[in-house]
């Protein structure tokens, strides 16, 4: 793989490994530390599994004690700290760091509590996604933000990533779900961020900590808003001729007042794709459909239906389906849900990037795309959360090919570019990570990633926690950019360079 | 009216970054009462005004943080759209600046979102008179820190908000506000089984006599819910909210300390002498009370919540809930990464920030 750990994003340190491991120890039982190649070999990628590296030590704790002590220990010593929960990001967040521990919180797996009469789950870090809304089933609850990888990923990594969903553009992100959080500072102390309420006194900790991909701390609790099982859902199925009618059939739903719970666009590679593996029963010769769902009380639903149905008709829908039933409205999704395993049925690998633009923009950005696919040889799908503006383009490749992968990631990053061109973002919900930090020099300046840095160095002064990632030094950017300029192929000369 | 200041608010804040000159920053002036005492040269946000941006069918709408409230409603009122948050005005030329620093939402929040959840990126200057950006005009964006929801109920500490993006919302086609007659026990355990049950609301209080609840949606589902809801019908249901919201309701006319307490919804009672209205279905009370400070700040916390003094004097200067030592620390290097010099409305949060 191209990536590398930048020289000046390298924590040095010459602490002896075996002499850690005997620090580490006092506190955490041996067998809960892994140090052989074999074991640490589970733990040395994570969902962007193109990028590998064995950590030095894994450390499982098992108490908040047991995390203050490894953290404190890495502080003392100067050793960076990765934390991970399942390790089903898409961004390399949890990739590890050579000369560092992994903390991983896998053992950190206890729903502490459901509180029905205030509606929210306190639950470890460790916690898998559905696993809320499973154990809060039974009080007609629900946690909302449903990351595609709900069955695996944990409530910790959501937190860390500010993971969204299908349902983002009714629900909100993992950020408007969460009211508190525990969280070990890089000094090994316990804070709590947030509230029991819905606020907290002085600054929004909780809104800074959510999203910031391991790098201002440890998060060992966490306690979510529960929101009531929505009585009835159904989704409608619009097919369209050009992508562009499908970009402005979502824009006239949101134009007439309507609020969808789930509003999703795929262009027609991905639909033939997902219709030969699942058979949702898409139609394989619209340019796009649109798959549009309602939630909420019965009456509600059935006139957002009647008024979607409309819209969707005078904007040029070819055809609209309504689901009739539960298991019909399940069939619609399964496409919808399949697309990244459908990929990989057909396509050695597939590369899944995560832009987010101005929804406007959408038939230019797509346009750019395949013109970009064209260029480079090599076949994009695109699935889109409509409601909310985010791109998921999925490249098909083959790694065995030499070379290839590396294409695929310039065309990855080129295509990123062209979101932050329209206005658009990087990473709408999977992170930046390893995987898109060359393009946050793009998207920005050099004052703002020192503002970063700051921001980071008020939590973490040594830069100790998840080095390397998220935020790009100065210095990387500056090398970033000057390639760029190299290769005469600069993407935006009116943006400062440094 | 509109007009763009950025260039001369830089120049302002880079001149006291050189005098080393406190600034107080200023949109109307009509939450001055609000927060700790500050006195020191004034930064007036109030004519960097306009809406930059407004798309409708984007759901998302940029203004400068000069720009009224009421202008910003009127805008968004012609598209069928409003701000989520129900901001508080509490003053007619209240400025949007002035309302993400003190991060008010109102009755709406605990089912629409707060002004921090509506934030989506902001322009701001730090306190070396950098011109920053951050988040952006789409509703989702994970790229860097999340600096603009940190904006939000900052009181402008961290920096000027010069401009900020928001999430706005299509409204309800129709509202309709029903009372019940309950006492406060009743009032808290009924609130949040509905609450915890699929009903379309928007907006819950409890006046110490009668729960109101505002039922939002198309016009048959509110005619349906109705149906199996009951209550009384509010013939004056928007004017209640507004008043809630803007502090006109007659709890809110009275002298004295005003204390706002914010809590788990389902909290009971808390046991501290003096008047009570519940909103936000029981997660935000407003106490009227004489006792001292540190009762009040003590019961809070001792209920898992947080209090502030919104309106009145406090005995100890404190306005906001003491912070425990580790968050403390993390507040005061937070403040010197954005503003390393203490400039920014010195002490209106904490006496040491």
């Amino acid at each position: 793989m191209t990536y590398r750990v930048h020289p000046s994003e390298r924590i040095a340190h010459r602490v002896d490994r075996n002499h850690f491991l005997c620090l580490l120890s006092e506190h955490i039982e041996r067998g809960r530390l892994l140090f052989d190649t074999e074991d640490l070999r589970p733990y040395e990628c994570d969902g962007l599994s193109a990028y590998r590296e064995l950590p030095w030590i894994v450390a499982l704790p098992e108490t908040i004690e047991e995390v203050q002590a490894v953290v404190r220990l890495c502080r003392e010593h100067g050793v960076p700290v990765v934390a991970r929960g399942a390790g089903t990001g898409l961004s390399g967040g949890a990739l590890p760091i050579a000369n560092g521990v992994l903390l991983s919180l896998a053992k950190f797996n206890r729903i502490i509590e459901i509180d029905r009469a205030n509606r929210t789950a306190r639950v470890q870090p460790g916690v898998r996604n559905l696993a809320i809304s499973e154990a809060a089933a039974p009080y007609g609850l629900y946690y909302a933000p449903d990351p595609s990888s709900q069955i695996a990923c944990t409530i910790g990594g959501n937190v860390a990533e500010n993971s969204g969903g299908v349902h983002c553009l009714k629900y909100g992100l993992t950020v408007h779900n969460v009211l508190q959080v525990r969280v070990v500072t890089m000094d090994g102390e316990l804070v709590v961020l947030g509230g029991s309420g819905y606020d907290s006194p002085g600054y929004d900790l909780l809104a800074l900590i959510t999203g910031s991909e391991g790098l201002l701390g440890v998060i060992v609790e966490i306690t979510v808003k529960l929101l009531p099982i929505p009585p009835c859902a159904q989704v409608l199925l619009a097919s369209f001729d050009s992508v562009e009618e499908a970009g402005g059939a979502v824009a006239a739903i949101i134009g007439a007042g309507l609020l969808p719970a789930g509003l999703e666009m795929m262009d027609n590679i991905t639909i033939r794709v997902v219709e030969d593996f699942v058979h949702a029963g898409y139609p394989t010769g619209a340019a796009a459909i649109v798959l549009c769902e309602f939630d909420g009380i019965a009456e509600q639903v059935e006139s957002d239906l009647l008024k979607a149905r409309e819209i969707f008709r005078a904007e040029g829908a070819t055809e609209v389906r309504q689901s009739t039933s539960e298991a019909e409205r399940k069939t619609f999704w399964a496409g919808r849900k399949a697309a990244f395993p459908a990929a990989g049925r057909i396509s050695p690998d597939y590369y899944c990037m995560d832009g987010t633009i101005p929804r406007k923009r959408l038939p230019e950005v797509l346009r750019r795309i395949s013109e970009l696919s064209a260029q480079y040889g090599l076949v994009v799908g695109n699935v889109f959360h409509a409601g909310d503006g985010n791109l998921h383009p999925l490249i098909l490749y083959d790694a065995n090919n030499p070379g290839e992968l590396e294409r695929v990631e310039e065309l990855g990053g080129k295509i990123l570019e062209a979101c932050v061109e329209v206005g658009g973002t990087i990473t709408g919900e999977h992170g930046v990570g390893i995987e898109k930090i060359n393009q946050m020099c793009v998207q920005f300046r050099a004052a703002e990633l020192a503002q970063f840095h700051s921001v980071k160095a008020a939590f973490d002064p040594a830069g100790l926690l998840n080095p390397g990632k998220a935020i790009p030094t100065l210095h990387r950017c500056a090398e970033f950019g000057a390639m760029h300029v190299h290769r005469g192929q600069i993407a935006h000369p009116d943006l400062e360079r440094f | 009216m509109d007009a763009d200041l950025s260039e001369s608010l830089r120049q302002a804040v880079a001149e006291a970054t050189d005098s080393g000159t406190p600034l107080t920053i200023v949109g109307s002036g009509s939450k001055t009462f609000y927060g700790r005492p500050s006195s020191d040269s004034v930064v007036g946000t109030a004519g960097h005004a306009g809406v930059l941006r407004y798309e409708p069918t984007e759901l998302v709408l940029t203004v400068r943080c000069g720009t009224r409230l009421s202008d910003i409603e009127s805008v968004l009122a012609e598209c069928g759209q409003m701000l989520p948050f129900e901001p508080p005005h509490l003053g007619e030329n209240a400025t949007l600046g002035g309302t993400l620093a003190c991060g008010f939402s109102g009755p709406r929040r605990p089912f629409a979102g707060s002004a921090r959840d509506c934030m989506l990126g902001c322009r701001i200057l730090n306190g070396k008179g950098e011109m920053l950006s951050f988040g952006g005009e789409v509703m989702k964006n994970v790229a860097g820190f999340d600096i603009s929801r940190l904006m939000v109920g900052a009181m402008g500490t961290l920096g000027v908000i010069l401009e900020a993006s928001l999430k706005v919302s299509p409204k309800p086609e129709r509202e309709l506000t029903v009372c019940f007659e309950r006492s406060i026990e009743e009032a808290l355990n009924t609130m949040n089984l509905w609450c915890s049950q699929p009903w379309p609301l928007s907006g819950l209080a409890y006046d110490g006599s009668r729960i109101y609840a505002r039922l939002s949606g198309s016009d048959r589902a509110v005619d349906a819910v109705y149906r199996k809801f009951g209550g009384d019908v509010c013939a004056e249901g928007d004017e209640f909210w507004r008043d809630l919201r803007e502090q006109r309701h007659e709890f809110f006319r009275a002298d004295g300390n005003l204390w706002r307490i914010s809590l788990a919804p389902a909290t009971p009672a808390l046991d501290l002498p003096g008047t009570w209205f519940y909103d936000w279905g029981g997660a935000l009370r407003w106490l009227k009370t004489g006792a001292p400070s540190e009762n009040v700040f003590r019961a809070a916390e001792a209920a898992g919540g947080h209090a502030s003094l919104f309106r009145g004097r406090s005995g100890d200067g404190r306005v906001f809930q003491p912070l425990p030592n580790g968050l403390k620390a993390l507040h005061a290097s937070l403040k010197r990464a954005f503003d390393p010099m203490g400039l920014f409305n010195p002490a209106r949060l904490y006496e040491d920030l």
